[in-house]
Protein backbone atom coordinates (compact mmCIF):
# COMPACT_ATOMS: atom_id res chain seq x y z
CA UNK A 1 0.00 0.00 0.00
CA UNK A 2 1.64 3.63 -0.81
CA UNK A 3 1.32 5.94 2.05
CA UNK A 4 -0.10 9.12 1.29
CA UNK A 5 1.27 12.26 2.50
CA UNK A 6 -1.31 14.69 1.73
CA UNK A 7 -4.11 12.55 3.38
CA UNK A 8 -3.70 13.35 7.18
CA UNK A 9 -3.36 9.81 7.56
CA UNK A 10 -1.47 8.67 11.07
CA UNK A 11 1.92 9.27 9.63
CA UNK A 12 0.81 12.82 7.94
CA UNK A 13 -0.64 13.83 11.71
CA UNK A 14 2.69 12.98 13.52
CA UNK A 15 4.60 14.26 11.18
CA UNK A 16 2.39 17.73 12.35
CA UNK A 17 1.78 17.24 15.55
CA UNK A 18 4.98 16.48 16.56
CA UNK A 19 6.74 20.06 16.22
CA UNK A 20 4.19 21.39 18.84
CA UNK A 21 4.73 17.84 21.02
CA UNK A 22 8.40 18.23 21.21
CA UNK A 23 7.83 22.19 21.94
CA UNK A 24 6.17 21.03 24.99
CA UNK A 25 8.91 18.48 26.10
CA UNK A 26 11.27 20.83 25.72
CA UNK A 27 9.54 22.42 28.73
CA UNK A 28 8.94 18.75 30.08
CA UNK A 29 12.71 18.48 30.47
CA UNK A 30 13.21 22.29 31.82
CA UNK A 31 11.20 21.62 34.93
CA UNK A 32 12.64 18.29 35.25
CA UNK A 33 15.54 19.80 35.56
CA UNK A 34 15.07 22.29 37.34
CA UNK A 35 13.12 20.11 40.38
CA UNK A 36 16.29 17.45 40.35
CA UNK A 37 18.70 19.31 42.12
CA UNK A 38 16.02 20.66 44.77
CA UNK A 39 14.57 16.97 45.05
CA UNK A 40 18.16 15.86 45.28
CA UNK A 41 19.06 18.42 47.86
CA UNK A 42 16.59 17.78 50.00
CA UNK A 43 16.57 13.96 49.74
CA UNK A 44 20.54 15.09 51.42
CA UNK A 45 19.47 17.15 53.73
CA UNK A 46 16.15 15.32 54.94
CA UNK A 47 18.13 12.18 54.61
CA UNK A 48 21.46 13.27 56.62
CA UNK A 49 18.99 14.65 59.35
CA UNK A 50 17.76 11.36 59.43
CA UNK A 51 20.35 9.62 60.57
CA UNK A 52 21.85 12.35 63.06
CA UNK A 53 22.06 12.02 66.79
CA UNK A 54 20.14 15.26 66.71
CA UNK A 55 16.09 14.21 68.19
CA UNK A 56 15.46 17.36 66.86
CA UNK A 57 16.82 17.12 63.35
CA UNK A 58 15.69 13.54 62.97
CA UNK A 59 11.85 15.11 63.86
CA UNK A 60 12.36 17.87 61.58
CA UNK A 61 13.50 15.06 59.16
CA UNK A 62 10.43 12.92 59.52
CA UNK A 63 7.75 15.44 59.86
CA UNK A 64 8.78 16.80 55.87
CA UNK A 65 9.20 12.98 54.88
CA UNK A 66 5.66 12.07 56.32
CA UNK A 67 4.02 15.64 54.97
CA UNK A 68 5.38 15.44 51.15
CA UNK A 69 4.57 11.93 51.23
CA UNK A 70 1.17 11.58 52.62
CA UNK A 71 -0.06 14.57 50.40
CA UNK A 72 -0.36 14.43 46.50
CA UNK A 73 1.88 16.35 44.23
CA UNK A 74 -1.13 18.03 42.30
CA UNK A 75 -2.78 19.20 45.75
CA UNK A 76 0.92 20.81 47.00
CA UNK A 77 0.88 22.16 43.23
CA UNK A 78 -2.44 23.66 43.58
CA UNK A 79 -1.62 25.17 47.03
CA UNK A 80 1.54 26.76 46.42
CA UNK A 81 -0.11 27.89 43.23
CA UNK A 82 -3.03 28.89 44.01
CA UNK A 83 -3.36 29.28 47.79
CA UNK A 84 -0.18 30.54 48.67
CA UNK A 85 -0.47 33.72 47.10
CA UNK A 86 -3.72 34.36 49.60
CA UNK A 87 -0.91 34.06 52.12
CA UNK A 88 1.88 35.92 50.76
CA UNK A 89 -0.28 38.09 48.37
CA UNK A 90 2.65 37.07 45.67
CA UNK A 91 1.90 34.87 42.95
CA UNK A 92 4.84 32.37 41.92
CA UNK A 93 5.76 31.71 38.34
CA UNK A 94 3.74 28.68 37.14
CA UNK A 95 6.88 26.87 35.53
CA UNK A 96 8.66 27.45 38.93
CA UNK A 97 5.82 26.65 41.51
CA UNK A 98 5.92 23.19 39.43
CA UNK A 99 9.65 22.96 39.99
CA UNK A 100 9.20 23.76 43.81
CA UNK A 101 6.09 21.31 43.86
CA UNK A 102 7.58 18.18 42.73
CA UNK A 103 11.47 18.89 44.37
CA UNK A 104 9.72 18.99 47.73
CA UNK A 105 7.63 16.01 46.86
CA UNK A 106 10.13 13.92 44.75
CA UNK A 107 12.70 15.30 47.96
CA UNK A 108 10.72 13.19 50.67
CA UNK A 109 10.95 9.81 48.77
CA UNK A 110 14.41 10.55 48.19
CA UNK A 111 15.48 11.23 51.85
CA UNK A 112 13.91 7.50 52.59
CA UNK A 113 16.82 6.50 50.02
CA UNK A 114 19.38 8.50 51.29
CA UNK A 115 18.39 7.55 54.94
CA UNK A 116 18.46 3.91 54.04
CA UNK A 117 21.91 3.82 52.44
CA UNK A 118 23.85 5.79 54.88
CA UNK A 119 22.04 2.97 57.69
CA UNK A 120 23.07 0.12 55.10
CA UNK A 121 27.14 0.66 55.31
CA UNK A 122 28.05 -2.03 58.42
CA UNK A 123 28.83 -0.62 61.62
CA UNK A 124 32.60 -1.89 61.32
CA UNK A 125 33.20 0.70 58.82
CA UNK A 126 32.20 2.99 60.88
CA UNK A 127 34.15 1.68 63.86
CA UNK A 128 37.11 1.66 61.67
CA UNK A 129 36.41 5.31 61.24
CA UNK A 130 36.40 6.01 64.73
CA UNK A 131 39.59 4.00 65.25
CA UNK A 132 41.45 5.96 62.70
CA UNK A 133 40.25 9.22 64.80
CA UNK A 134 37.70 10.70 62.01
CA UNK A 135 35.91 13.15 63.11
CA UNK A 136 32.08 12.63 62.64
CA UNK A 137 31.95 14.67 59.55
CA UNK A 138 34.51 13.20 58.15
CA UNK A 139 33.86 9.79 58.56
CA UNK A 140 30.41 10.52 56.91
CA UNK A 141 32.20 12.33 54.08
CA UNK A 142 34.93 10.30 53.27
CA UNK A 143 33.85 6.60 54.89
CA UNK A 144 30.35 6.31 54.67
CA UNK A 145 28.74 7.94 52.07
CA UNK A 146 31.00 7.16 49.27
CA UNK A 147 29.80 3.37 50.10
CA UNK A 148 26.25 4.34 50.79
CA UNK A 149 26.63 6.23 47.34
CA UNK A 150 26.65 3.29 45.40
CA UNK A 151 23.33 1.44 47.33
CA UNK A 152 21.46 4.68 46.58
CA UNK A 153 21.80 4.82 42.65
CA UNK A 154 19.39 2.36 41.85
CA UNK A 155 16.87 3.60 43.84
CA UNK A 156 17.35 7.17 42.95
CA UNK A 157 17.00 5.72 39.37
CA UNK A 158 13.04 5.11 40.45
CA UNK A 159 13.06 8.65 41.40
CA UNK A 160 14.05 10.62 38.77
CA UNK A 161 11.77 8.56 36.52
CA UNK A 162 9.09 9.14 39.07
CA UNK A 163 10.12 12.56 38.89
CA UNK A 164 9.94 13.45 35.56
CA UNK A 165 6.18 12.00 35.40
CA UNK A 166 5.36 13.94 38.35
CA UNK A 167 6.47 16.96 35.85
CA UNK A 168 3.16 15.97 33.95
CA UNK A 169 1.11 17.62 36.61
CA UNK A 170 2.32 20.82 35.50
CA UNK A 171 -0.14 21.48 33.09
CA UNK A 172 -3.02 22.15 35.98
CA UNK A 173 -1.13 25.30 36.53
CA UNK A 174 -1.30 26.45 32.76
CA UNK A 175 2.38 24.69 31.91
CA UNK A 176 3.14 24.56 28.30
CA UNK A 177 4.65 21.08 28.94
CA UNK A 178 3.72 18.08 26.40
CA UNK A 179 0.72 17.15 28.26
CA UNK A 180 -0.77 20.54 28.09
CA UNK A 181 0.17 20.34 24.17
CA UNK A 182 -1.07 17.20 23.85
CA UNK A 183 -4.87 18.56 25.57
CA UNK A 184 -4.58 21.50 23.27
CA UNK A 185 -3.80 19.70 20.03
CA UNK A 186 -6.48 16.83 20.90
CA UNK A 187 -9.42 19.74 21.34
CA UNK A 188 -7.88 21.32 17.86
CA UNK A 189 -9.46 18.03 16.24
CA UNK A 190 -6.14 15.77 15.94
CA UNK A 191 -6.33 12.23 16.75
CA UNK A 192 -6.32 11.34 20.14
CA UNK A 193 -4.46 7.53 19.07
CA UNK A 194 -1.58 9.75 17.42
CA UNK A 195 -1.13 12.55 19.86
CA UNK A 196 -1.56 10.47 22.65
CA UNK A 197 1.02 7.43 21.61
CA UNK A 198 3.55 10.14 20.89
CA UNK A 199 3.18 11.39 24.23
CA UNK A 200 3.94 7.98 25.42
CA UNK A 201 7.07 7.56 23.28
CA UNK A 202 8.13 10.82 24.23
CA UNK A 203 8.20 9.76 28.22
CA UNK A 204 9.65 6.42 27.32
CA UNK A 205 12.69 7.97 25.84
CA UNK A 206 13.26 10.79 28.70
CA UNK A 207 13.07 7.74 31.08
CA UNK A 208 15.51 5.66 29.15
CA UNK A 209 17.92 8.44 28.70
CA UNK A 210 17.80 9.02 33.01
CA UNK A 211 18.11 5.35 33.36
CA UNK A 212 20.97 5.07 30.95
CA UNK A 213 22.75 8.41 32.79
CA UNK A 214 22.02 6.45 36.06
CA UNK A 215 23.67 3.09 34.99
CA UNK A 216 26.65 5.07 33.96
CA UNK A 217 26.81 6.63 37.25
CA UNK A 218 26.35 2.84 39.00
CA UNK A 219 28.83 1.28 36.75
CA UNK A 220 31.30 4.23 38.14
CA UNK A 221 30.20 3.77 41.68
CA UNK A 222 30.39 -0.12 41.15
CA UNK A 223 33.89 0.34 40.14
CA UNK A 224 35.39 2.71 43.21
CA UNK A 225 34.13 0.43 45.94
CA UNK A 226 36.07 -2.62 44.16
CA UNK A 227 32.96 -4.18 42.59
CA UNK A 228 31.74 -5.95 39.72
CA UNK A 229 30.35 -3.03 37.65
CA UNK A 230 26.53 -3.95 36.41
CA UNK A 231 25.91 -3.74 32.85
CA UNK A 232 24.99 -0.81 30.94
CA UNK A 233 22.32 -3.00 28.70
CA UNK A 234 21.22 -5.98 29.55
CA UNK A 235 22.98 -9.23 28.91
CA UNK A 236 21.98 -12.24 28.33
CA UNK A 237 22.62 -14.53 30.39
CA UNK A 238 25.08 -17.01 30.15
CA UNK A 239 24.04 -20.30 30.48
CA UNK A 240 25.76 -22.79 33.16
CA UNK A 241 27.36 -25.88 31.72
CA UNK A 242 25.10 -29.12 33.10
CA UNK A 243 27.03 -30.70 35.95
CA UNK A 244 27.98 -33.92 34.77
CA UNK A 245 26.26 -37.10 36.62
CA UNK A 246 27.89 -38.98 38.93
CA UNK A 247 30.28 -41.80 37.65
CA UNK A 248 30.04 -40.51 34.29
CA UNK A 249 33.22 -39.42 32.23
CA UNK A 250 33.70 -36.46 31.06
CA UNK B 1 21.37 6.48 80.11
CA UNK B 2 22.22 5.46 83.48
CA UNK B 3 25.69 6.29 84.64
CA UNK B 4 27.35 5.37 87.78
CA UNK B 5 28.97 7.75 90.03
CA UNK B 6 32.44 8.98 88.96
CA UNK B 7 34.84 8.29 91.57
CA UNK B 8 36.92 11.31 93.14
CA UNK B 9 39.24 12.32 90.42
CA UNK B 10 43.01 10.56 91.74
CA UNK B 11 45.55 12.70 92.68
CA UNK B 12 46.52 15.35 89.87
CA UNK B 13 49.86 13.55 89.27
CA UNK B 14 48.86 9.37 89.32
CA UNK B 15 50.76 7.09 92.08
CA UNK B 16 53.03 5.65 89.31
CA UNK B 17 54.02 7.07 86.36
CA UNK B 18 54.31 4.33 84.13
CA UNK B 19 51.34 3.12 83.72
CA UNK B 20 49.87 3.70 80.31
CA UNK B 21 46.29 2.36 81.04
CA UNK B 22 44.86 1.93 84.05
CA UNK B 23 41.19 1.12 84.31
CA UNK B 24 39.51 1.96 87.94
CA UNK B 25 36.83 -0.12 88.96
CA UNK B 26 35.34 -0.12 85.54
CA UNK B 27 31.56 -1.32 84.69
CA UNK B 28 30.33 -1.92 81.45
CA UNK B 29 26.78 -3.03 81.67
CA UNK B 30 24.33 -3.53 78.09
CA UNK B 31 21.15 -3.54 79.46
CA UNK B 32 20.62 -5.94 82.14
CA UNK B 33 24.46 -7.46 81.17
CA UNK B 34 27.34 -6.64 83.27
CA UNK B 35 30.07 -7.37 81.01
CA UNK B 36 32.84 -5.69 83.56
CA UNK B 37 32.04 -6.32 86.79
CA UNK B 38 34.41 -3.17 88.89
CA UNK B 39 37.57 -4.20 86.88
CA UNK B 40 40.93 -2.65 88.08
CA UNK B 41 43.87 -3.48 86.30
CA UNK B 42 47.09 -1.57 84.95
CA UNK B 43 49.16 -1.79 82.13
CA UNK B 44 53.04 -0.80 82.19
CA UNK B 45 54.18 1.50 79.06
CA UNK B 46 55.45 -0.92 76.44
CA UNK B 47 54.12 -3.66 78.08
CA UNK B 48 52.17 -6.59 75.67
CA UNK B 49 49.49 -8.04 77.36
CA UNK B 50 47.25 -10.58 76.47
CA UNK B 51 43.64 -11.58 77.44
CA UNK B 52 42.69 -14.74 77.16
CA UNK B 53 39.31 -16.22 78.34
CA UNK B 54 36.12 -17.96 77.35
CA UNK B 55 34.17 -15.84 74.83
CA UNK B 56 31.61 -13.33 76.70
CA UNK B 57 34.18 -12.83 79.26
CA UNK B 58 34.61 -8.75 78.23
CA UNK B 59 37.91 -9.13 76.50
CA UNK B 60 37.16 -7.52 73.76
CA UNK B 61 34.90 -5.04 75.49
CA UNK B 62 38.15 -3.76 77.51
CA UNK B 63 39.43 -2.68 73.80
CA UNK B 64 36.02 -1.38 72.22
CA UNK B 65 36.24 0.58 75.70
CA UNK B 66 39.93 1.36 75.09
CA UNK B 67 39.20 2.70 71.04
CA UNK B 68 36.10 4.71 72.43
CA UNK B 69 33.61 2.01 70.37
CA UNK B 70 31.78 1.62 73.86
CA UNK B 71 31.18 4.16 76.95
CA UNK B 72 32.12 3.39 80.72
CA UNK B 73 29.13 2.71 82.61
CA UNK B 74 30.83 3.39 85.83
CA UNK B 75 34.34 3.84 87.00
CA UNK B 76 37.57 5.50 85.16
CA UNK B 77 39.84 4.99 82.42
CA UNK B 78 43.10 6.42 82.17
CA UNK B 79 45.81 6.61 79.71
CA UNK B 80 49.11 7.80 79.83
CA UNK B 81 47.85 9.65 83.07
CA UNK B 82 45.50 11.62 82.09
CA UNK B 83 41.20 10.61 82.55
CA UNK B 84 40.52 8.93 79.00
CA UNK B 85 37.03 8.08 79.94
CA UNK B 86 36.06 11.46 81.29
CA UNK B 87 36.80 14.59 81.49
CA UNK B 88 37.73 17.68 83.98
CA UNK B 89 34.31 19.63 84.73
CA UNK B 90 31.78 21.22 87.05
CA UNK B 91 34.75 20.70 89.44
CA UNK B 92 35.20 17.00 89.18
CA UNK B 93 35.11 14.84 86.37
CA UNK B 94 32.44 14.40 83.44
CA UNK B 95 31.69 11.83 80.91
CA UNK B 96 33.95 12.78 78.17
CA UNK B 97 32.71 14.15 74.78
CA UNK B 98 33.79 13.99 71.50
CA UNK B 99 36.20 16.75 71.05
CA UNK B 100 38.40 15.22 73.98
CA UNK B 101 37.85 11.96 73.10
CA UNK B 102 39.03 12.73 70.05
CA UNK B 103 42.29 13.84 71.05
CA UNK B 104 42.33 10.52 73.96
CA UNK B 105 42.52 8.35 71.07
CA UNK B 106 45.34 9.90 69.40
CA UNK B 107 47.61 7.37 71.13
CA UNK B 108 45.49 4.40 70.32
CA UNK B 109 44.95 2.07 67.56
CA UNK B 110 43.12 -1.03 66.68
CA UNK B 111 43.37 -3.84 64.18
CA UNK B 112 39.59 -5.72 64.10
CA UNK B 113 38.76 -9.06 63.51
CA UNK B 114 37.60 -8.58 60.15
CA UNK B 115 40.22 -5.90 58.98
CA UNK B 116 37.24 -2.98 58.30
CA UNK B 117 39.43 -1.84 55.06
CA UNK B 118 37.59 1.45 53.48
CA UNK B 119 36.20 -0.49 50.24
CA UNK B 120 36.09 3.08 48.50
CA UNK B 121 39.80 3.46 48.70
CA UNK B 122 42.62 1.71 46.97
CA UNK B 123 45.41 -0.02 49.16
CA UNK B 124 47.87 2.94 49.43
CA UNK B 125 44.68 5.22 50.33
CA UNK B 126 43.60 3.06 53.27
CA UNK B 127 46.66 3.64 54.88
CA UNK B 128 47.13 7.45 54.24
CA UNK B 129 43.91 8.74 54.51
CA UNK B 130 43.75 8.98 58.45
CA UNK B 131 47.47 10.59 58.64
CA UNK B 132 46.20 13.40 56.25
CA UNK B 133 42.77 14.27 57.73
CA UNK B 134 43.12 13.76 61.31
CA UNK B 135 47.18 14.22 61.70
CA UNK B 136 47.45 16.71 59.39
CA UNK B 137 50.40 15.26 57.32
CA UNK B 138 51.22 16.34 53.90
CA UNK B 139 50.28 13.21 51.22
CA UNK B 140 53.96 13.20 50.16
CA UNK B 141 54.95 12.48 53.66
CA UNK B 142 51.86 10.08 54.17
CA UNK B 143 52.73 8.26 50.94
CA UNK B 144 56.28 8.27 51.82
CA UNK B 145 55.69 6.51 55.70
CA UNK B 146 52.72 4.21 53.70
CA UNK B 147 54.80 2.87 50.99
CA UNK B 148 57.27 2.11 54.07
CA UNK B 149 54.63 -0.16 55.99
CA UNK B 150 53.63 -1.27 52.93
CA UNK B 151 57.04 -2.97 52.61
CA UNK B 152 57.32 -3.64 56.06
CA UNK B 153 53.85 -5.90 55.51
CA UNK B 154 54.93 -7.33 52.87
CA UNK B 155 52.57 -5.86 50.21
CA UNK B 156 54.94 -3.13 48.25
CA UNK B 157 53.49 -3.66 44.92
CA UNK B 158 49.77 -4.07 46.04
CA UNK B 159 49.58 -0.13 47.08
CA UNK B 160 47.18 0.72 43.70
CA UNK B 161 45.35 -2.79 44.34
CA UNK B 162 42.32 -2.37 45.59
CA UNK B 163 41.45 -4.22 49.44
CA UNK B 164 38.77 -6.40 47.73
CA UNK B 165 40.83 -7.88 45.26
CA UNK B 166 43.53 -9.06 48.66
CA UNK B 167 43.36 -12.57 50.51
CA UNK B 168 42.57 -11.78 53.66
CA UNK B 169 45.83 -12.28 55.34
CA UNK B 170 46.64 -9.73 52.70
CA UNK B 171 43.62 -7.50 53.80
CA UNK B 172 44.55 -7.76 57.32
CA UNK B 173 48.33 -6.78 57.36
CA UNK B 174 47.08 -3.56 54.83
CA UNK B 175 45.20 -3.07 58.47
CA UNK B 176 48.11 -3.58 60.56
CA UNK B 177 50.04 -0.90 58.03
CA UNK B 178 46.72 1.17 58.76
CA UNK B 179 46.97 1.31 62.32
CA UNK B 180 50.60 1.97 62.37
CA UNK B 181 50.72 4.77 59.75
CA UNK B 182 48.77 6.75 63.02
CA UNK B 183 51.75 5.98 65.06
CA UNK B 184 49.92 5.13 67.99
CA UNK B 185 51.81 4.61 71.63
CA UNK B 186 48.94 1.62 71.98
CA UNK B 187 48.10 -1.13 69.74
CA UNK B 188 44.84 -2.83 70.28
CA UNK B 189 44.44 -6.03 68.36
CA UNK B 190 41.34 -7.78 68.39
CA UNK B 191 41.24 -11.58 67.26
CA UNK B 192 43.36 -10.41 64.62
CA UNK B 193 43.71 -13.83 63.05
CA UNK B 194 40.51 -15.63 63.48
CA UNK B 195 38.84 -14.88 60.55
CA UNK B 196 41.48 -15.60 58.30
CA UNK B 197 42.21 -19.19 56.60
CA UNK B 198 44.50 -21.64 58.41
CA UNK B 199 46.85 -21.38 55.91
CA UNK B 200 47.29 -17.82 56.50
CA UNK B 201 46.87 -17.34 60.02
CA UNK B 202 51.16 -18.45 60.65
CA UNK B 203 52.28 -14.93 58.40
CA UNK B 204 49.90 -12.47 59.74
CA UNK B 205 50.77 -13.93 63.25
CA UNK B 206 55.05 -13.53 62.60
CA UNK B 207 54.56 -10.17 61.04
CA UNK B 208 52.92 -8.78 64.83
CA UNK B 209 55.57 -10.60 66.99
CA UNK B 210 58.02 -8.67 64.92
CA UNK B 211 56.25 -5.89 65.38
CA UNK B 212 56.07 -6.65 69.50
CA UNK B 213 59.43 -7.41 69.81
CA UNK B 214 60.70 -4.32 67.49
CA UNK B 215 58.59 -1.57 68.04
CA UNK B 216 58.00 0.45 71.83
CA UNK B 217 54.59 -0.48 71.18
CA UNK B 218 52.06 -0.79 74.33
CA UNK B 219 50.02 -3.61 72.93
CA UNK B 220 46.87 -5.48 74.44
CA UNK B 221 45.82 -8.60 72.43
CA UNK B 222 42.63 -10.91 72.48
CA UNK B 223 43.25 -14.26 71.35
CA UNK B 224 42.11 -17.75 71.30
CA UNK B 225 45.60 -18.88 69.54
CA UNK B 226 47.13 -19.89 72.75
CA UNK B 227 50.98 -19.98 71.25
CA UNK B 228 50.33 -16.62 69.86
CA UNK B 229 49.70 -15.01 73.07
CA UNK B 230 52.58 -17.28 74.19
CA UNK B 231 54.88 -15.99 71.94
CA UNK B 232 53.87 -12.29 71.63
CA UNK B 233 53.20 -11.28 75.26
CA UNK B 234 54.98 -10.75 78.57
CA UNK B 235 51.85 -10.80 81.01
CA UNK B 236 48.59 -13.01 80.35
CA UNK B 237 45.33 -12.21 82.22
CA UNK B 238 42.75 -14.61 82.15
CA UNK B 239 39.08 -13.42 82.52
CA UNK B 240 36.10 -14.93 83.15
CA UNK B 241 32.43 -12.86 83.53
CA UNK B 242 34.12 -9.27 83.37
CA UNK B 243 36.70 -10.20 86.06
CA UNK B 244 40.46 -10.76 85.79
CA UNK B 245 40.82 -14.41 87.31
CA UNK B 246 44.53 -15.06 87.06
CA UNK B 247 47.45 -12.38 86.26
CA UNK B 248 51.09 -13.57 85.49
CA UNK B 249 53.55 -14.35 82.26
CA UNK B 250 52.73 -16.21 80.15
CA UNK B 251 55.10 -19.32 81.36
CA UNK B 252 53.57 -19.50 84.69
CA UNK B 253 49.69 -18.95 82.83
CA UNK B 254 50.59 -21.61 80.46
CA UNK B 255 52.95 -23.51 82.11
CA UNK B 256 51.59 -23.83 85.42
CA UNK B 257 47.88 -22.18 86.44
CA UNK B 258 46.81 -21.18 89.92
CA UNK B 259 43.45 -21.53 89.33
CA UNK B 260 41.07 -24.35 87.81
CA UNK B 261 39.26 -21.38 86.02
CA UNK B 262 42.53 -21.13 84.29
CA UNK B 263 43.21 -24.67 83.89
CA UNK B 264 39.74 -25.63 82.51
CA UNK B 265 39.76 -22.83 80.13
CA UNK B 266 43.13 -23.83 78.45
CA UNK B 267 42.25 -27.58 78.90
CA UNK B 268 39.12 -26.88 76.86
CA UNK B 269 41.40 -25.01 73.99
CA UNK B 270 43.64 -27.40 73.85
CA UNK B 271 40.69 -30.38 73.16
CA UNK B 272 38.81 -27.88 70.54
CA UNK B 273 42.29 -26.78 68.57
Amino acid sequence: MMLSFTAPGPLGTAAEVLPYLLDGAVVTVKVALGATPVALALAFIAGLAGCSGSRWARGVSRGYLEFFRGTAVIVQMYWIFYAMPALTGYRLDPVFAGVIAVGLNLGAYGSEVVRGAIAAVPVPQREAGIALNFGPVQRMVRIILPQAWVAMLPPLNNLWIELLKATSLVSVISVADVIAESRTLRNTGYSPLVVMTLVLLIYLLLALIITLIMRMLERRAAHRVGREPPPLLPRRRRRRPPVPVRGEVA
Amino acid sequence: MEREPVPAPADAAPAAGDWMIRFDQVVKRFGDLTVLDHLDFHVRAKERVTLIGPSGSGKTTILRLLMTLERVTGGLIEVDGRPFSHMPGRGGLVPANEKHLRVARRKIGMVFQQFNLFPNMDVMRNITEAPVRSLGRSREEAETRGAELLEMVGLADKAHEHPARLSGGQQQRVAIARALAMEPEILLLDEVTSALDPELVAGVQCLLRDIAQESQLTILCVTHEMHFARDISDRVLMFDRGRIVEDGPPEQIFGEPREQRTRDFLQAVIEAG
